[in-house]
């Protein structure tokens, strides 16, 4: 029982990021019509670049997490302008591989510059952790779990309460008449994929002080993603939140009690369940029409 | 005759939309039927449903006798029932014969498990050259026999729907739904395609339309189904559906274009009384 | 003269040893890309003739490996409830047959389960899948031996009973065998996409609806397309197990994927022909950067050279060069190099 609450506890954690990755990815696909491969490499860039802020530049760890999502934003913004804006209008198959080149280039980048050798972020928090009955939870966990929330927050409030989030629900019911209506679309495409991947990149940055920091890091991160996006519906930013956190559920009783080597291959067992019985997703909304 | 289509009280809903409330009619062998109405009628949904490419909220369609409730759309073409399309009616990127021979797939061939073998190993052999033949035969009955080599994207819209009636009439249909196949036409294709229909029906294959073109629907009809707001409002041969207020009213509501359909719907059986008389 | 190019090519490889019998390092690198050729041809007859992207492509390849390399070396694990399945190293070439039907029969998996739902969610599926099989390789270390490698597998021997045994040992004799391989396989795709079901399979990626309304089985189609093409990737994965003689998990690693996709993409996705162009440049291009890159910078520049073939050759290499080959002779039609050369004009 005390290792089912504990069980418990962690998947809140590890949810809470898993979610930052999902509501990301899902969103570029739901207004891009983009199957964004380089998810994983920017959560590798947003581990680093809270490695290089904290290890490397001695930066204030708080004032080091807004850094490396800021640097998120702008390499999601420079991806989308640089690579994905000469191929509007391509079919989604294309900008697919596109992605896939520059995922696979970021990451070896990361692999060039850094080295292969594992690196740790040191935290500011203490290191015994805070004790409550017989559930224990790190200080940094908590921390990593509050941010998460925060900028999931964020995120709804920036899509439900602001002018640039209606445009973006606009684009995302219909590219064309949000066109027609006056919406700048380019402009919400760079906008929606900056934000993609600054959530990607915060992900990493929160994750990387838990674990460790190296340059494959964002090959798993981002096939969870994907399981997170497909279980709660491509394009569905309140399905991919939920998802996340039934992933980490998943993950955290799989490896509690069946074995912790196949923690990792959960997402999959996860997408078998979902495509066996409701292919597009567990919140997905009616058929579309036509 | 006896009933080669039933359409029993189906109805069609996207979320709280009514796309059709409650069609019923039947098709019996070897008539000729258009399905007429307003735009938004639920015509085009209509044929979505009888072919599977929609499941109906509530009612059943049945073809000769079989029920089509959760068929797949290849599986209803494999029981007899083709159609073809308003917009999309050929696979652009290959030759016009090849189109048709992709619609031959399933023609002539022995059993499909010894199929896959004799690809493997390269035999192609007679079957293939019967198809062949068959495909140039269709091509020439359509009156494409000199467009065979061209890219079938290419082509002009009017000839991509003979493309596409060739495709369906490949899978040797026993009955066949066209989906507006005069519209992008003009006036003396339209008149071609009028002795193609009635060609088609003269080998045994039972017709049924959806169409704007009135005079077209008029002259090739045998029967008419008329439909608004998802609602069957009338049903009969082209001259009591002409006169019918319930029909007038539906296309009155619908603005000029509509209207001047009907008139020319008129006007034209005018004509062709003058011609006959 | 594009319709002999194919046999221009089988010339020049068979008789390229000839010319480098001297460098094992060249003829080495010649192997490797033969064997990823195949698995690039392979992946071709999905992503080019059904439009289906399957990026978990290394996991057919890998699970081939591992089969093929087990059934050759044997096995004796614990399978639960006190149960072991105890099985004696059989001959090579019985490895490399039920490599290819376990891949197969992989693909059928994939195929049933992920083509409910189309384009994205395929790919998806299919890349998770080779993760999953990964983990499997790195975790059931009673049979894989895990992260330690299955060593000591041996080479392929071909033999008839009464005429004797011929292992093919030498790097020389290995080269030959990827080659015979690799035009077996072309030439199935070559009969494939021109016959019937080819047919089918074009029809479903130029426009599903109107191959469903002529009676096409979207499911069937794509299900047996993706089961022939695990197939040969699953034969292409067990040449490799054999002629390394060693394999780890590492054969999962998802960049090897990639380097098919990039094959494929670069040479001509669609084409008979682009997979085995691709395979060559691409396959060959690491022995020409190995003296001025490290491998993770080579990768970089694979990452970027396939952005740009997909902005200037979206088609990829063979058309685009048969198209060249058109604005210079513009009187004469050109054989074309696509999907459908066997149907006679």
């Amino acid at each position: 029982m005390d290792q089912l609450i504990q069980h418990l506890v962690n998947t809140l954690i590890l949810g809470g990021t898993y979610a930052l990755l999902g509501i990301g990815l899902t969103l570029i696909f739901g207004i891009m019509n983009v199957v964004n491969f380089t998810h994983g490499a920017l959560y590798t860039v947003g581990a680093y670049l809270m490695y290089l802020a904290v290890a490397a530049l001695g930066l204030n760890f708080f004032l080091a997490l807004p850094v490396a999502i800021l640097g998120g934003l702008v390499f999601g913004a420079a991806i989308e302008r640089l690579l994905l804006r000469p191929f509007r209008g391509a079919d989604i198959d294309t900008t697919m591989l596109v992605m896939i080149g520059a995922g696979i280039a970021l990451q070896s980048a990361t692999l060039w510059i850094f080295g292969g050798v594992a690196k740790a972020i040191p935290s500011p928090f203490p290191e015994a952790p805070l004790q409550i009955g017989p559930v224990s939870v790190s200080w940094l966990r908590l921390f990593v779990l509050g941010s998460a929330l925060g900028l999931i927050a964020l995120t709804y409030a920036l899509i439900n309460g602001t002018k640039l989030g209606l445009a973006m629900r606009a684009a995302f019911q219909d590219a064309d008449t949000a066109a027609l209506m006056g919406v700048n679309v380019r402009l919400i495409d760079t906008a929606t994929f900056a934000l993609g991947s600054s959530l990607a990149a915060a992900a990493g940055a929160l994750l990387g002080p838990v674990y460790v920091v190296f340059p494959q890091m964002g090959g798993l991160a981002e096939l969870k993603a994907f399981a997170i996006v497909i279980l709660g519906g491509l394009g569905n930013v309140t399905g991919a939140a939920i998802g996340g956190f039934i992933l980490a559920l998943a993950e955290e009783l799989g490896a509690g009690y069946i074995s912790s080597g196949y923690r990792d291959a959960m997402g999959f067992l996860i997408i078998i369940a979902v495509l066996l019985v409701k292919p597009t997703g567990l919140f997905a909304k009616a058929e579309r029409i036509g | 005759m006896s009933a080669i289509l039933s359409v029993d009280h189906v109805g069609v809903r996207f979320g709280g939309l009514v796309a059709i409330a409650d069609l019923h009619f039947d098709v019996q062998e070897g008539e000729i039927v258009s399905l007429i109405g307003p735009n938004g009628a639920g015509k085009t949904t209509a044929f979505n449903v009888m072919t599977g490419f929609l499941k109906p909220s509530q009612g059943e369609v049945r073809f000769r006798g079989t029920g089509l409730a959760g068929l797949p759309p290849h599986a209803i073409t494999r029981l007899g029932l083709a159609r073809t399309f308003q917009r999309t009616s050929v696979f652009p990127d290959d030759t016009v014969f090849d189109n048709v021979m992709i619609g031959l797939h399933r023609q002539g061939a022995a059993a499909p498990r010894a199929r896959l073998l004799d690809t493997l190993i390269g035999r192609a052999g007679a079957g293939e050259r019967r198809l062949r033949a068959r495909a140039e035969a269709l091509l020439d009955w359509v009156g494409l026999a000199g467009r065979a080599q061209e890219k079938a994207g290419a082509l002009a819209y009017g000839e991509q729907r003979l493309v596409g009636v060739a495709l369906a009439l490949a899978t040797e249909p026993a009955m066949l739904l066209l989906d507006e196949p005069v519209s992008g036409m003009n006036a003396s294709e339209t008149r071609v395609f009028v002795r193609l229909i009635r060609q088609i029906r003269e080998r045994g294959v039972t017709l049924l339309l959806v169409e704007h073109d009135m005079p077209m629907v008029m002259e090739v009809s045998d029967r008419i189904v008329v439909l608004n707001y998802g609602r069957l409002i009338a049903e009969g041969p082209p001259e009591a559906i002409r006169s019918d207020p319930a029909v007038i009213e539906a296309y009155l509501g619908q603005g000029s274009a509509a209207r001047r359909a009907i008139a020319e719907a008129q006007q034209s059986a005018e004509t062709r009384e003058a011609a006959h008389a | 003269m594009s319709r002999l190019l194919p046999f221009a090519l089988l010339a020049g490889l068979v008789v390229l040893p000839l010319g480098l019998s001297a460098s094992p390092y060249l003829l080495n690198a010649l192997i490797t890309t033969g064997i990823l050729t195949i698995g690039a041809m392979s992946l071709n007859l999905l992503l080019g003739f059904t439009g289906q992207l399957s990026l978990g492509h290394i996991a057919f390849f890998g699970i081939g490996a591992y089969v093929s390399a087990l059934t050759s070396l044997g096995f004796d694990v614990e399978v639960g409830f006190g149960t072991r399945v105890v099985h004696e190293p059989w001959p090579p070439v019985v490895g490399f047959l039920l490599a290819i039907l376990a891949a197969g029969a992989c693909g059928w998996l994939i195929g049933r389960l992920s083509f409910r739902v189309r384009g994205a969610y395929f790919v998806i599926v299919t890349i998770s899948f080779a993760e999953v099989v990964r983990l499997v390789a790195l975790n059931w270390v009673e049979l894989t031996q895990g992260p330690l490698a299955l060593t000591g597998i041996p080479a392929i021997s071909l033999g008839l009973p009464g005429l004797g045994t011929w292992t093919l040992r030498t790097k020389l004799q290995n080269y030959y065998l990827v080659l015979a391989v690799g035009t077996f396989c072309y030439l199935v795709v070559a009969r494939l996409v021109a016959s019937r079901f080819g047919r089918t399979m074009r029809g479903l990626k130029e426009n599903e609806s109107l191959a469903l309304s002529v009676g096409i089985n979207a499911t069937r189609t794509l299900t047996i397309a993706t089961v022939i093409s695990a197939a040969m990737a699953g034969a292409a994965g067990s040449l490799y197990a054999h002629y390394l003689r060693i394999i780890d998990p590492d054969v999962f690693l998802f960049s090897t994927t990639v380097s098919m996709v990039i094959m494929v993409v670069a040479g001509g996705k669609g084409t008979l022909m682009g997979p085995v162009i691709g395979g060559l440049i691409f396959g060959l291009l690491p022995v020409g950067l190995r003296p001025v890159m490290a491998p993770e910078a080579q990768w970089i520049v694979y990452g970027i050279v396939l952005i740009v073939i997909l902005y200037v050759m979206p088609r990829g290499i063979v058309p685009g060069l048969a198209k060249l080959f058109t604005r210079v002779r513009p009187a004469r039609p050109v054989p074309v190099l696509d999907a459908s050369p066997m149907v006679p004009r």
